[in-house]
């Protein structure tokens, strides 16, 4: 059916002995796709969190919250990058900066959901006791909201995995970059590799953070 | 101010929207990609959904499936489409539908599933059958949460529909990937204001048409419906949903 895989004589397979040659590049590619994961999801986790505390405190701010939210996650993220370019240029920020925006909705209705989920009966409970307000958001409401805290920062994580691949249109680093590799030389081993790193990555993360808030939230695994 | 300049220049020259990569030249592939894919994923997912939320079975193995997609990058199927089938719009059409089922099916499927049982028996017990069931109670109250799941579908649908540019396809992200080969700035400024512009409003219209097809007494906050929409799927190591 196509004619052009035939002519660089690559098979559907996978071809070993590229992955051996490259090793050291698609190592590069990986840390730099970790890195570019791993920035926005921090950023945007203590934005989200600032925005989110203001949005418990005072409730109307909630529903222009997610509508703002929502609109920048409607934006295609290749346009984010895009536009980003011509004020970041080839620096990490043109992807960092989109990426930490597209974790802010899903990041903040959960944040939100969480602490909203926190039985009022454990917050007169806090409060008879004398806990005051900022205490009693560490001590009392955020462990009981974590669960659904951590099930937005899961989300948001898988997300962002899979959209830093983008970046690379725009000259960034990752993953992205060995699809373009595999495009150009019309050649299937290097996106077969970004493909499984990718995946594989999306789901070590999403391990790795469901362990996490285990260990913080032992009472969940009780019941479970 | 010398780029803003140059952008609005671009959009200001009629040699941009005339001929094959005018602007509506560019917006008619666009919106024929995004339209296809849409409707054929929309063909899919919400009968599937219904039934699987109507019966309740296979569920698990529903939202599985969408959160193994979620984890997989469209970019990189599309690029793997072209270099297995060749250029041509079915091998994209194929990775646009495959990744615009998911956010509709699972949404479907829950909006279904989460109707109040007593709501549900009290329809059986006023000697509805099961379709009437499914019709004239659970999809009108699930209607809000199946509109979210399609409007995520169709805005994801037209960003990634960008995509089919670097696979040699037309459409908004031609404007991105020439611009970018050639480091005319101004140009993939065009494309990704085209796009942006395309993707809000779709949104906006969408957001119209489920003011229309909800009814009243569910319709609910519509930010937070469609928040809880785009974050209802479970990364895809969870299976404790």
């Amino acid at each position: 059916m196509n004619p052009v895989v035939a002519q660089t004589g690559g098979q559907a397979g996978i071809d070993w002995a590229w992955i051996g040659r490259n090793s050291g590049y698609i190592g590069e590619q990986f840390v730099e796709h970790l890195l570019l994961t791993a920035l926005p999801l921090l950023f945007g986790f203590v934005i989200a969190f600032a925005l989110s505390l203001a949005a418990v405190r005072w409730p109307r701010l909630y529903s222009p919250l997610l509508s703002v939210t929502g609109v920048l996650f409607t934006i295609p993220s290749l346009a984010l990058f895009v536009i980003l370019l011509g004020f970041t240029g080839l620096s990490i920020w043109t992807a960092v900066i989109p990426l930490t925006i597209y974790t802010l909705l899903i990041l903040v209705r959960n944040i939100v959901e969480g602490f909203r989920g926190v039985p009022p009966e454990v917050r007169d409970a806090a409060e008879a006791m004398g806990f005051r307000r900022p205490r009693q958001i560490v001590r009392v409401e955020l462990p009981l909201a974590l669960p659904v805290i951590f099930a937005g920062l899961r989300i948001a994580t898988v997300t962002t995995v899979g959209l830093v691949t983008i970046s690379a249109l725009v000259g960034q680093g990752g993953l992205g970059q060995l699809f373009l590799d595999g495009y150009s030389r019309r050649f299937p081993t290097p996106l077969l590799v970004a493909l499984a790193l990718s995946v594989a990555l999306a789901v070590a993360a999403d391990l790795l953070l469901l362990a996490i808030q285990r260990a913080l939230t032992p009472w969940t695994t009780k019941e479970a | 101010m010398g780029i803003l300049t140059e952008i609005i220049a671009w959009f200001a020259d009629p040699g941009n929207w005339e001929g094959a990569n005018g602007v509506p030249a560019r917006a008619v592939e666009h919106l024929w990609y995004s339209a296809a894919s849409f409707a054929i994923a929309l063909i899919i997912a919400v009968p599937v959904g219904l039934w699987v939320g109507h019966t309740d079975r296979g569920g698990t193995v529903a939202v599985n499936v969408a959160n193994v997609g979620r984890a997989v990058p469209s970019f990189g199927i599309i690029v793997l489409m072209f270099v297995y089938f060749g250029l041509g719009f079915a091998p994209v059409l194929v990775a646009l539908v495959a990744f615009a089922v998911p956010p509709m099916l699972t949404n479907t499927y829950t909006g279904v599933r989460d109707v109040d049982p007593e709501v549900r028996d009290s329809a059986e017990g006023m000697g509805m059958r099961g379709g009437q069931v499914l019709w004239h109670v659970e999809v009108p109250v699930a209607m809000p949460l199946i509109m979210a799941g399609v409007r995520t579908s169709a805005i994801q649908v037209v960003a990634t529909a960008t995509l089919a540019a670097v696979v040699g396809l037309g459409g908004f992200g031609r404007y991105i990937i020439n611009g970018f080969a050639v480091q005319d700035y101004p140009q993939m400024v065009g494309g990704a204001v085209l796009v942006a512009v395309l993707a809000l409003l779709v949104e906006g219209v969408l957001a119209f048409l489920q003011r229309l097809v909800v009814s009243d007494g569910v319709a609910g906050e519509s930010a937070e419906i469609v928040a809880k929409a785009r974050s209802q799927l479970r990364p895809a190591a969870s299976t404790s949903s």
